[in-house]
This record gives structure tokens, sequence and C-alpha cells, in this order.
């Protein structure tokens, strides 16, 4: 298929299309509205499922029963609504009900604004609800992977009966950029629906989804197993990309929009000298631990960049263990750090490691 | 033997098969078990069993899953009728009905159930009403009576800062998407044959797509009323029945053709 | 005279909470007395199995489906066979 021109929002819907989802329970909250708008009309006309809910909290309880139904299902919501739906979350991870969530980020604390903002990345990565499990967490950087991405975040979720969420910031939402489609893949039709699912004990025992289980070493049974998953996800599923790292004395670490601001700095510092190298996470969670401290034996320091306080930057530190300097460069209320802020940052890096 | 000798007579009670074996864990004579069996009477007797999907609500009745003989979901507190939305437009050839108690209906999940009834929504609601929160040891309800004494109302419900007991079935049958919605009483053993009647006027309007359907069940909870099973049923009819008209507060006119209906 | 009804109490599911006692009309049920099934309550028991009229009342409002109920068929005329006699019972296991 060819390249179009897709707006960040309309491409994650498109995409969710193309990849069977079969209904969508959502409420409209900026910077993402434009999926529950698009997915408004594609998916009747699709004979598809399409609801605007009353609340976030009902929207994830819809997608929690949709789910349960074995459909292949997603919300989208943006911060706030994100922390309304977390109780959900935790109760689709304990039920182990594969489900996508999309959460195109705004700056917070609380009402923040409208403007993007990596503010969630604790939320997404370490907090997503009570409980111990961790949502598989995708980090697009660019419209095509916006699109490739939210793909992948349905099988995923199938793959492993699990929630998988995109993490994208409010610019990727909004930006536009040429990308490609996938084909329409098929709807799975309700008789080839999983042998767990919710579809009336006809011919079978049946089946109960529940997230309770009143006898303490049951539930600790459930938590091994979701570790166990987590594990195995953990070990098959680490993606990231890197930018000039081959001969890099200077590591970069930033995710989405900022990753791709980064690449710039990339190509900026080379002109100047300095030999600067970028890995870009694609997956929060699990985060490419391993590759970061791998790359850490190999520089002198190490920057990371992002559009908050310094979240991953805790999972960078975690990484390096201690080995390298790693200094933090970060803007919030909604700002997207430019090249020149970050470039003089990696030139201070450089001069506090230069020995 | 035991053939033979019941020859001539003819079984007019027995064990559902919508009901697994489980003894549930009910305190002894708590309606919530009276109720349980109605709504597996009336599953067998529709022939639907096999493609009833059931959400289980947080309270008491948390565990339900354990004792219907169905497919069963167990949805986060208050949230049953959205988890039950997603699974019925996703299913819309199952049979979906949510089980609530009044803490969860009428306080956390207030929300859900009015926009779901608002919807217009192909499910049944089963809405067990018992004045009390329950599960976690007799705290006041949304539904407790003016005066009432319970763990967190030591005084009695004050009306001035607590407010005034909710009447769902009157205000889920005021919303357009409510095709049938009643409220009836499991208290004594007409109550509990017209409540029986109910579910299955309720499950009938879901099958015939007619719209939301609702029965407010008012029930018992010795334990945390503090009196005997007995009793309760007593303390039930005199301080529940004046503030909870028993009947229907809503039958849209299709409804109404389906109750004629031999 | 063979009873015109029959209950078959499925002992271990009650919970002696009595109610079943309070709605018999015939008033032929009683919780046991010095007597406890496999949970620790006093079970339902008939103590006048002939009165039993079948009326499933007990049945109805017991919360834990403690009972079932079968009840003599009508006949327009009258049998010639001998009534076999069945009688209301527990079952305990
Ligand atoms: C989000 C959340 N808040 C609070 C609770 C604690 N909780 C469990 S059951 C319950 C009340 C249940 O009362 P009701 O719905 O009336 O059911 P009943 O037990 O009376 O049948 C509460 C407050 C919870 N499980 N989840
Ligand atoms: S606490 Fe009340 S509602 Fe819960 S099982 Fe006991 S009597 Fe029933
Ligand atoms: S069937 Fe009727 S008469 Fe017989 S024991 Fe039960 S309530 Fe009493
Ligand atoms: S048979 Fe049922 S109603 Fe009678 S005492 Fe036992 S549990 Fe209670
Ligand atoms: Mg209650």
């Amino acid at each position: 298929m060819a390249k179009e021109l897709w707006e960040g929002n309309a491409a994650i819907a498109e995409a969710a299309i193309r990849a069977g989802l079969e209904a969508f329970f959502g409420y409209p909250i900026t910077p993402q509205t434009e999926i529950l708008e698009h997915l408004s009309h594609r998916l009747p006309e699709l004979g598809r499922v399409f609801l605007q809910a009353e609340s976030e909290i009902a929207s994830i309880n819809m997608v929690y029963g949709a789910a349960c139904a074995g459909a292949r299902v997603m919300t989208s919501s943006s911060s706030p609504g994100i922390s309304l739906m977390q109780e959900g979350f935790s109760y689709i991870a304990c039920s182990e009900v594969p489900a996508v969530i999309i959460n195109v980020m705004r700056g917070g604390p609380g009402l923040g604004n409208v403007a993007p903002s990596q503010g969630d990345y604790f939320q997404a990565v370490k907090m997503a609800g009570h409980g111990d499990f961790h949502p598989i967490v995708l980090a697009p950087g660019n419209i095509q992977e916006a699109i490739d991405l939210t793909v992948l975040a349905f099988d995923l979720a199938d793959k492993y009966r699990t929630l998988a969420m995109i993490a994208a910031d409010g610019s990727l939402g909004q930006m536009m950029e040429p990308a490609e489609m996938p084909p329409l893949r098929p709807v799975r039709p309700p008789e080839e629906r999983a042998a767990w699912a919710l579809t009336g004990a006809k011919g079978r025992k049946p089946n109960i989804i529940t997230s309770l289980y009143l006898v303490e070493e049951e539930l600790e049974k459930v938590n091994l197993r979701l570790q166990a998953k987590l594990r195995e996800i953990a070990a098959n599923e680490v993606r990231w990309k890197e930018y000039s790292t081959e001969d890099a004395d200077l590591l970069m670490v930033a995710f989405g929009t900022v990753g791709r601001v980064c690449q710039t700095v990339v190509r900026e510092a080379r002109a100047k000298g300095l030999k600067a190298g970028l890995l870009r996470p694609i997956t929060l969670w699990p985060f490419p631990s391993a590759r970061i401290a791998e790359l850490a034996g190999r520089v002198r320091g190490i920057l990371v960049v992002e559009m908050n306080a310094g979240q991953m930057l805790e999972d960078v530190r975690l990484a390096v263990e201690g080995r390298r300097p790693v200094h933090f460069y970060g803007r919030m209320g909604g700002i997207i750090p430019l090249p020149d802020e970050i470039l003089p940052q990696l030139e201070e890096l450089d001069a506090a490691t230069r020995s | 033997m035991a053939v033979e000798m019941i020859a001539d007579m003819e079984l007019v009670f027995k064990y559902p098969e919508s009901l697994t074996p489980r003894v549930t864990h009910y305190c002894p004579g708590c309606t919530h078990g009276v109720i349980h069996r109605l709504i597996a009477e009336v599953i067998d007797e529709l022939g639907v069993r096999e493609r009833t999907i059931g959400v289980a609500p947080v309270g008491c009745a948390v565990l339900a899953y354990d004792y219907f003989n169905m497919d069963f979901c167990e949805a986060a507190h208050g949230r049953a009728p959205a988890m039950a939305t997603g699974i019925k437009r996703v299913s819309p050839d199952k049979v979906v009905f949510t089980y609530q108690g009044d803490g969860d209906l009428a306080a956390i999940g207030t929300s859900e159930i009015i926009h779901t009834a608002n919807r217009g929504e192909l499910i049944t609601t089963i809405f067990v009403n018992n004045a009390i929160y329950g599960m976690t040891g007799g705290q006041m309800a949304p539904t407790t009576l003016p005066g009432q004494v319970t763990t967190s109302s030591p005084r009695g419900r004050d009306v001035e800062t607590a407010g005034w007991p909710m009447k769902m079935a009157e205000l889920i049958g005021m919303l357009s998407g409510a095709a049938y919605v009643t409220r009836q009483a499991v208290l004594d053993v007409p109550g509990i044959r017209r409540t029986k009647k109910a579910i299955k006027l309720a499950f009938q309007v879901q099958l015939a797509g007619l719209g939301f359907s609702m029965v407010e069940i008012l029930s018992t909870c010795s334990t945390n009323w503090g009196v005997s099973p007995l009793e309760a049923l007593d303390w039930a009819k005199q301080n529940m029945l004046p503030y909870y008209p028993l009947g229907d507060t809503k039958v849209v006119d299709e409804v109404r053709a389906l109750m004629a209906k031999p | 005279m063979a009873a015109k009804g029959m209950v078959i109490i499925d002992e271990n599911r009650c919970k002696g909470c009595g109610l079943c006692v309070s709605v018999c009309p015939v008033h032929i049920l009683k919780l046991a007395d010095g007597r406890f099934n496999i949970r620790g309550y006093r079970p339902v028991e008939v103590i006048d199995p002939e009165a039993c009229t079948g009326c499933a009342m007990c049945a109805t409002i017991c919360p834990d489906v403690v009972f079932t109920v079968y009840r003599r068929k009508m006949r327009r005329e009258p049998s010639t066979a001998e009534p076999v006699n069945a009688k209301s019972h527990t079952i305990r296991w």
C-alpha cells in the first residue's frame, strides 16, 4: 500500500481497525479525541461496535467486559482519563484478558493542559493500577511507528492475554506525516473466540473470569503465574532503536517525540565533533535495560532527555548501576525540548566526563 | 425403589440446573440465596442457560459465579453494568445480566447503572436492596432508612447530613431506555412468587429486545441488622415497605403486550 | 391414607435458619433437637410426613435449596391401584 498523509490520532484509530478491532469504548479528551471521532464513523460503517461511554471508568469496564467475551477491543484517552481507568487496568491484568489502551499524554499533574507531555511514564510503567503487574508499554516516535505499534499492541495483548498500552505524547497525536497503513485484516468471527472467553457454557463447563482469590496461597499462585508471564514478555519483547551508537562516547536516551528531537541533536553534535549516539526505547515496559547497561560500558556518560521531571531517568540509572554519570534534561508543562537546549547539555556532559 | 415410590407423585420443586451444587457462603436465612434460586429457575424455564453470561458485583454476592452454573465474570465495585454493556455489545445473541447490591448499584455505581439503563442496553439487572453494606460489615448504604442505625451511622441515618434513601426503581424507571423496571420483595412466599414472575418478565424483555430491564428486590441482612432471619423478614416489612413501595415503575407498551401473552 | 405431598430434605445444605418452619401451613417442620449437620447447623426435620400437602412453601422460602417437593397427582377417577406410600424423608451424606 502506498504512503498517505496521516494525522497521528486518526492513524492510530485506522491502524486499530486494520488490526481487527471489533469494539471501541471511549470518552472524549484532548489531545486524542480524533481517535474516538475517527472510530465513531469507521466502526459502524464496518458493522463493528462503537460506543461513547459516560466516563473513562465506564469505558475501561466496557473494554473489560468485551475482552472477557473474547472480542478484540480497545479504548483511548489522555492522562486524567487514564488515571480514572487504573482500577480497571488492575482487574484486567489479574483476569488475564487482552485489551489495548491508547494514552496520548498531556501536561499534568491535575487538569494540567492539553500540550504534549511524557508525564505519565511512571504511571504507565510502574503503577498502572494496584497490585503487582505491568502493562506492555509501547512508545512510538513517529506516525509510521504509531501505526505499526498499534497493530503490534493487539497481537501482543492477544498472545500474552494482557494489557498493551500505546504511550504517545500529544504532539504525535496531532502531527501529520506520510505513512503506510497495513491491509485490513478480517475480524475474527465470534465462533473463533478463545476457549477461555465467556461465550455461553454450551457443551462445556462454565467459564469464570474473576480477579478474586480469597485464599492467600491461591492469590500467590496467581501472582507467581503473572510474574512468570511478565518475565517471558521481558525476555521476548524488548524493543528499541539506536542511532550512531557504534562509536559513541556520549549516549542519549530519549523516547517518543523527544527521541526524535534527539536524533537531530546527534547529527548536530557530530557536526561539532562530539561523538554522540542515541538509544530510543520503543518498549518502555519491558525496558531495554540490558542494552543500556551494555552501552554504558562503552560510553563516558549518558544524558536522559524527557518531557517530564525525570521519570525514565530512574530506569536508566537502574540499568547503569552507577557505572557512568547519568545527566538529565527535561521540560514540563507541555514544552518539547529543542535541539538548541539539549546540545549544551550534551556539551556539559562531555566536559564533565573528560578526565 | 425410589422411582417406584414416587410413581404417582409429581415433582413440583426441584434443584435448578442453572445452580451449581455448591452451598453458598451467605449467612443463614439470607435472602440473597432465594434470589439466586429464582434467577436460576427463570433461566432454566427460558432454556437460555447455555447462552447466558452473568456479571457478579462487589458485595456479599461477589462469589455469585461459584453458585450459578453458567459463564460468569466478576466486575469492579459498581461497574457491572458497564462490563455487561461491553459483553452484550460484542455478543448480542447472549443473555446478559448483572447482579448488584445497593452499595454497588446505588452508591459507587450510580453513574454506570443510570447510563446503561438510559442507553436501553439489552441487559437485565437484578438489584438487591438490603438497606445496608452487607459485605463490609453493616455500614450505611444509600438505601439505609432514615434513623436506621448502622456501624457508620451509630445514631441512626441523619437525613440532614446523609441525605435520603435512594429510590432506584423510581429513578431508573424515569429513563427512556428502560423498558421494564419493578420493585419486588422476597419477604414471604407470595412475594417470592411475584418476584420470580418479575425476574422472568425482565429476562423476556431482554430476549424480545425491548430495552433495559431491572428488578429491584427488597432483601434481608439479618446479620447486620442484628436480628434473627425470621425477624429480619418482619423488620423489612415494617421498615422498608413503607419507604420502598412495591410495584412496577416502568412498563412500556411492548412489555405490557408481553405481559398479556399467556 | 397416603400423604398428599412429600419433601426430600438435603440436610447438609440446611443452615437452620428456620424460615421454612415459619411458613409450613400444616406445621410439620421443626429444627432438629440436639443434632447437627455437617456444617454445624440444626437441620430441619419433618415431624409428620403424613400431613405434608406438597405445597412447596418451604422450598419457596428456603434460601439454600434444601427441599425437593413432590405432590400426589390428582386423578379424575378413583384408582383401583393401592396408592404407594411415599413419605417425606431426609437424605444424609
Ligand atoms: C472500589 C471499592 N471500594 C470499596 C470496596 C469495599 N466494599 C466491598 S463490598 C462493599 C459494599 C457492598 O454493599 P452492597 O452493594 O449493598 O452489597 P451487599 O453486601 O449488601 O449485598 C464495599 C464498600 C471495594 N471492594 N472496592
Ligand atoms: S452479611 Fe447480610 S447480605 Fe451478606 S450474606 Fe450475611 S445476611 Fe446476607
Ligand atoms: S411442602 Fe408444604 S406442607 Fe409439606 S413440608 Fe413443605 S411447607 Fe409443609
Ligand atoms: S431448610 Fe432452608 S429454610 Fe429451612 S431451616 Fe434449613 S436452610 Fe433454613
Ligand atoms: Mg446491600
